[in-house]
This record gives structure tokens, C-alpha cells and sequence, in this order.
């Protein structure tokens, strides 16, 4: 891929502005309320465009393209029923406790509800994956502009690392949010265009369906499979997913993405910098939107590029094989931009995907610093200091975790499991988590040693689970099989929504058994923090636009009719 | 001043708009190869600009801004609760 000095004059823009951003900022980070929370002021369509952009990273949108080209518009589904529900919940029902009871990060909230040793957990296994996450991220990126432009890996991930320091030292979580805005932006305006050519390219949208349909049979399934999102979720062998509806509903649509949505604070932390109550509840609501119509940007792209390579269209566009025969999926969005984008629209699609590398960087190292200077520094180690030494603290913070990052990326580069394994860690620990918080905000009976030992519990089915089995044509190891594979899955997703199944069940179960075998705590401990002895937010007297559960069946609604209009 | 999230996004997309739709204006069609002949710079470039103008200009009105902790009730309410609790001096 060649780049010309316009495309560069595109780049050099971008830092400009990101860099000014942070430097303006910083004369609004006085406290460390400012500087972990943007003193709690942001309105809702900037918290909601934060929440979607914070978690859209890079490798969502190239691994979404790789799984558009590899499963076709069923890879919407990681959108439509593994997004948006869990969305709608955590706004209406969960917000009121995050926002409500002052927590200042969700290790905090469970401190508040339930003990020291569950917020340490939590805090502690929360801090260490998402600095390994914004490592992973940030090899992820260099790997990335090294393959498709040649560039040295140690010069860009200096150079994005160092970017990202800066902006977040000066202006905090206000500067990453404000980042976060402008990259949903580039987002949609550098991918667009290459959907209209794209789409143009394969004939339209039926152009697309009838070399999809190529696609499917040419792999052994139903002419469908590639366009229809439920029609071949009968067995695992009707669909390349190798998955079934339960699996898919429960292990995806329920487990891992509420487990992500309504507990990883990456997300949460956006919603609680908003300014009111009302505006925490509408954040992830507001998100939805953009979430439900992102399949388009994302996913028809790889779904185009495959189609495209099994009968070309008028461009010749296709996607090159790995030696082993098999695509290079991941190569679909980023080939398909050098392909179809003129130079300065190049640019702008390659500073979309530096962008969302980068901002994801920033999300996790906002939620670093902010649980460590929270959750670790304050509670353990040196409690009831003034403000001004735990700002200093939350910037120091940031410079750890961006060398923390730094030195992961390196890591990933002599283990390529990585990405694998910390997928693995993630699943471990956010299913059981989920139950956790239902639990805990939906049962007022829940106590801390039941949360704690049914956290443990959940994480160890977890790891048994995976112990004991395989998805098809893995070795044993990081894919699991460990204890001797006693099952084999069809598909790695298929063992990954199980896992999370199990898991999710095991903590469920231990903890209530074990808070009914424990002391609960007094009910007046735990006003604000529990559903039953919490005030429902008052709605009636916003206008029906700002109510959360107006919108809520709104966002619902409309992501049910998309199913169907995909079925 | 505070300042407006409106104010740099619009202005960053008015000026790659206008870099965009300049270069798409005077670069030779040959460019356009790869995108079907379809000059995208020029007609995406144009989009960008427009959108950024209005930004910036809805950014000027100022509602979506920054403010510090002690200019916003809820800010002020954590302050409040780290005193109380002793997080903080």
C-alpha cells in the first residue's frame, strides 16, 4: 500500500488535534474528581458516543470484518443480541446503582454492597487485564501498520503510545472521552465510502446475496447461511459458526455480553462521568444506536470482500490466502481500503483504524488509572490523603500503565497465544462477575462471602470447563483440553459461550447457597444499592425523548425488527 | 472559556473536508482507478466539510462542554462524599 504526502498531511492532522485536545484540557483537571470522573459533568450524547467508541478498539472493526468475510451476517449477531440487550439492561436497570450510589468505579460499588475482599477481586483481576488488553491493542496495531505499510513495529507503537500518554497525563478521562468522540466520527466517515464502493462493486445488495450464496455452497452449507442471520442456527453443522440458537442465545447474547456491558468498567466509566442520573441511564442507550446500524460499517465490508474473492466483480478485488490455504480474514478491511480509497480517503480510513487502536488504548489506561489510584492505592495503601496527591497519583498511575502496555506488546510478540489466552481470562472472569452483580443488585439477601466464594467458584468451573474440552482440530494447550478433552465443540465460539455458560451457573448457585448460609446485612445499609430498597429514578417528569425506558423499548424494538428483516 | 467537544471535531473535519475536496478537484481522474471511477475525495470530501462547518458552528452556541467539578452538582456531591468518608482530606 503506497501513501502520499496527502495521505500523511491526514495523519499529521489527527495527532494535532488530539494532542490540542489534551493540552486544552487541562486546565479543567483541578480535582481528581475532574481527572477520573470529568467532574461528573458530561452530557449524554457525548457520554453515549464514548460508551460505543471506548469498546469499538481496533480490533472490533478488523475483527469484525474478518468475521463479516469468515460467517457472513450472522457475525451481527455479537451486535444485535450480544450488545444491544445488555445495553438497554445496564442503562435502565443498572445505572441507577452505579450513578446512584456514588461509587466511583465499579470495584467500588462492590465494596459498597458488598466487602472489602470482593472490591479486592474484582479490582485487582480487573486492573491487571485491562492494561494487558491495551498491550494487546497496541501490538495488535503495530503488527497491523508494519504488514500493510512496512512501518517499523518499536517506531509506531513508541510513537502511539507516547501520543496517548499525552492526552491522557493532561486531560484525563475528559480528554479520552473527547478523543474517543472524534474517533467515532472518523469512524463512520473514513468506513462509509468503502461500503458504497464495495457494495457497488459486488452488484448491490442482491449483487452481494447471489455471490454470497456462491460462498456457502462452495463450503457445504445451505445457500443462505452467509445472509441469513437465524434461519440455520439448528445444528452446529448447518452454519460456519458452528454454533446452535441456545448456545448462541445464552453463551452470547446473555453470559458474555452482559457480562461485558453491564460490569467492565472500560464501559461503565463513561456513563458514570455523565452529568445526572438521567443522563448515566440514557448513556448506554444513546450508545445502542450507532451500535445497531455499526454491522453495515463493519461487517458488510468483510462479508463484500469474500464475496468478491469466490466471483469478482469489475475491480478484481480478493482476499489473499495464508500458506496453510486459508484466508487472511484479518487483511479484509485493511486490503479492501488500499484497494478501493483514492490517496486522502486513504488516509482517512488508515487514521479511522490508528484512531480506534489508539482510543482503545486510552479507555483501558482511563480504567487503569482510575482503579488503581480507587480501588488499590487509596484502599490499601494510603487512605485519607488530600486530593492533590491522589491526582498526582492517577497521572503517575497513567505512565505506569503505559509502560505496562509498552512492555506487554513486546511480549505479545515472542507469544502470539496471547490474544487467545487473555480472550480465555477475560471469559474466566466477566462471566461469573455478571451473576455476581445480578445477584447482588437484584437480591437484597446476597452477602459478601457469598459474592466472594461464588466468584472463585465460577472462575474455577470456568477453567474446569475448559479443561475438559476442545473445539474441533485444536491441540491441547491455551485451547483448552488440559484435564483430557472429554468433549470436543465444533467451533472455538461454541467451547467460549459453554465456558461462559458454566461459569455463569457455577457463581450463581455457590453464591446464593452461600449467603443463605451467611449473615446478610442490615437493610438499611443497603439503601441505593439494591433494587428492592431503592427508590425506581423518577421519569415523569422528563419529555418522553429523555425517558431511559421509553428509549430502551425503542432500542429494543428496533434491533428486533433488524433480526427479522436479516432472519 | 470552556470548551465545546463541537468546536475541534467540527473543526477537524472542515479542515480534512477541505484538504479532501481540494485535492479532489485538481488531481488527474487517472487516481480514481480503484474507486470505480468515482471521484471520492472531491464528493466525500465535501460531506466532511459541511458536516464539520456545522459542528463547529452548533459548538459556538456552547452546551456540550467541559466544566470542572465545582462548577457541576454531581461533581460537587463525590467531592462531597470523599470528605465524608474519609477518603480524602
Amino acid at each position: 500500500m503506497k501513501l502520499t504526502y496527502l495521505d500523511w498531511i491526514v495523519m499529521v492532522v489527527y495527532f494535532v488535534f488530539v494532542l490540542g485536545i489534551g493540552f486544552a484540557l487541562k486546565r479543567y483537571m483541578k480535582t481528581s474528581t475532574d481527572f477520573f470522573l470529568s467532574g461528573r459533568s458530561i452530557p449524554a450524547w457525548i457520554t453515549g458516543l464514548a460508551f460505543i467508541s471506548a469498546n469499538l478498539g481496533a480490533q472490533e472493526v478488523i475483527g469484525m470484518g474478518a468475521s463479516g468475510a469468515k460467517y457472513g451476517i450472522m457475525t451481527s449477531h455479537f451486535y444485535w443480541i450480544g450488545a444491544i440487550p445488555a445495553m438497554a439492561f445496564v442503562g435502565v436497570f443498572m445505572m441507577p446503582f452505579y450513578y446512584g450510589s456514588r461509587a466511583r468505579s465499579v470495584p467500588e460499588y462492590l465494596k459498597l454492597r458488598f466487602d472489602e475482599k470482593t472490591r479486592g477481586f474484582n479490582a485487582i483481576s480487573f486492573a491487571v487485564m485491562t492494561v494487558l488488553s491495551s498491550g494487546i491493542s497496541l501490538y495488535a496495531m503495530g503488527l497491523l501498520l508494519e504488514t500493510l505499510l512496512g512501518w517499523n513495529f518499536s517506531f509506531s507503537i513508541t510513537i502511539a503510545a507516547a501520543v496517548v500518554l499525552v492526552y491522557v497525563f493532561l486531560g484525563g478521562l475528559t480528554s479520552a472521552i473527547y478523543n474517543e468522540v472524534l474517533q467515532f466520527f472518523l469512524i463512520v466517515f473514513g468506513f462509509a465510502p468503502l461500503v458504497f464502493l464495495g457494495l457497488k462493486d459486488a452488484g448491490g445488495w442482491s449483487g452481494l446475496q447471489a455471490r454470497l450464496a456462491t460462498v456457502a455452497t462452495a463450503n457445504g452449507f445451505a445457500s443462505g447461511a452467509w445472509t441469513e442471520s437465524w434461519s440455520h442456527l439448528g445444528s452446529p453443522q448447518s452454519n460456519p459458526m458452528g454454533i446452535e440458537w441456545f448456545g448462541l442465545a445464552m453463551g452470547l447474547g446473555f453470559v458474555l455480553s452482559f457480562g461485558y456491558w453491564c460490569t467492565d468498567f472500560l464501559v461503565v466509566q463513561r456513563a458514570m462521568a455523565a452529568k445526572s442520573m438521567s443522563a448515566a441511564r440514557r448513556t448506554p442507550l444513546i450508545a445502542a444506536v450507532p451500535k445497531m446500524f455499526f454491522p453495515f460499517l463493519v461487517i458488510v465490508p468483510g462479508m463484500i470482500a469474500i464475496a468478491l474473492t469466490y466471483k469478482s466483480g469489475s475491480s478484481g478485488f480478493m482476499l489473499p490466502k495464508k500458506p496453510d490455504g486459508t484466508f487472511e480474514y484479518n487483511m479484509a478491511i485493511p486490503l479492501m481500503l488500499g484497494h478501493y480509497f483514492p490517496t486522502g480517503m486513504l488516509g482517512v480510513g488508515l487514521t479511522a483504524l490508528m484512531a480506534s487502536f489508539m482510543s482503545g488504548m486510552a479507555g483501558n489506561v482511563t480504567a487503569f488509572n482510575t482503579v488503581w489510584t480507587y480501588d488499590i492505592y487509596q484502599s490499601y495503601i494510603n487512605r485519607g490523603a488530600t486530593d492533590q496527591h491522589y491526582l498526582w497519583m492517577g497521572r503517575m498511575a497513567t505512565i505506569f500503565g503505559i509502560l505496562v502496555s509498552v512492555a506487554a506488546a513486546y511480549v505479545a510478540t515472542r507469544f502470539n497465544n496471547i490474544m487467545d489466552m487473555l480472550q480465555l481470562v477475560f471469559a474466566f472472569v466477566n462471566a461469573p462477575l455478571l451473576a455476581t452483580f445480578l445477584l447482588g443488585m437484584f437480591w437484597k439477601r446476597t452477602t459478601g462471602h457469598g459474592a466472594f466464594i461464588g466468584l472463585l467458584a465460577g472462575t474455577t468451573a470456568a477453567a474446569i470447563h475448559q479443561g475438559l474440552t476442545l473445539p474441533l482440530g485444536a491441540h491441547v494447550g491455551v485451547k483448552g483440553g488440559w484435564f483430557g478433552a472429554m468433549h470436543i465443540y465444533p467451533s472455538e465460539l461454541a467451547q467460549a459461550f459453554w465456558t461462559a455458560i458454566f461459569a455463569w451457573t457455577a457463581c450463581f448457585v455457590v453464591t446464593a447457597l452461600v449467603s443463605l448460609a451467611t449473615r446478610a446485612r442490615e437493610e438499611k445499609e443497603l439503601v441505593g444499592l439494591v433494587y428492592s430498597l431503592t427508590e425506581r429514578p423518577k421519569e415523569d417528569r422528563l419529555p418522553w425523548y429523555e425517558r431511559p425506558t421509553v428509549l430502551a423499548v425503542i432500542v429494543l424494538l428496533a434491533a428486533i425488527v433488524l433480526n427479522i428483516i436479516f432472519w | 472559556m470552556q470548551l465545546d467537544i463541537r468546536l475541534p471535531i467540527g473543526l477537524m473535519f472542515a479542515v480534512l473536508g477541505a484538504l479532501l475536496a481540494g485535492f479532489g478537484l485538481v488531481a488527474d481522474k487517472s487516481v480514481f482507478q480503484g474507486s470505480l471511477g468515482i471521484n471520492v475525495n472531491l464528493w466525500w470530501g465535501l460531506v466532511m466539510l459541511v458536516f464539520g462547518v456545522i459542528m463547529f458552528l452548533l459548538g459556538r452556541r456552547g452546551t456540550a462542554t467541559a466544566r470542572l467539578t465545582e462548577e457541576s452538582a454531581e461533581g460537587k456531591k463525590i467531592e462531597e462524599m470523599e470528605h465524608r468518608t474519609g477518603l480524602e482530606k
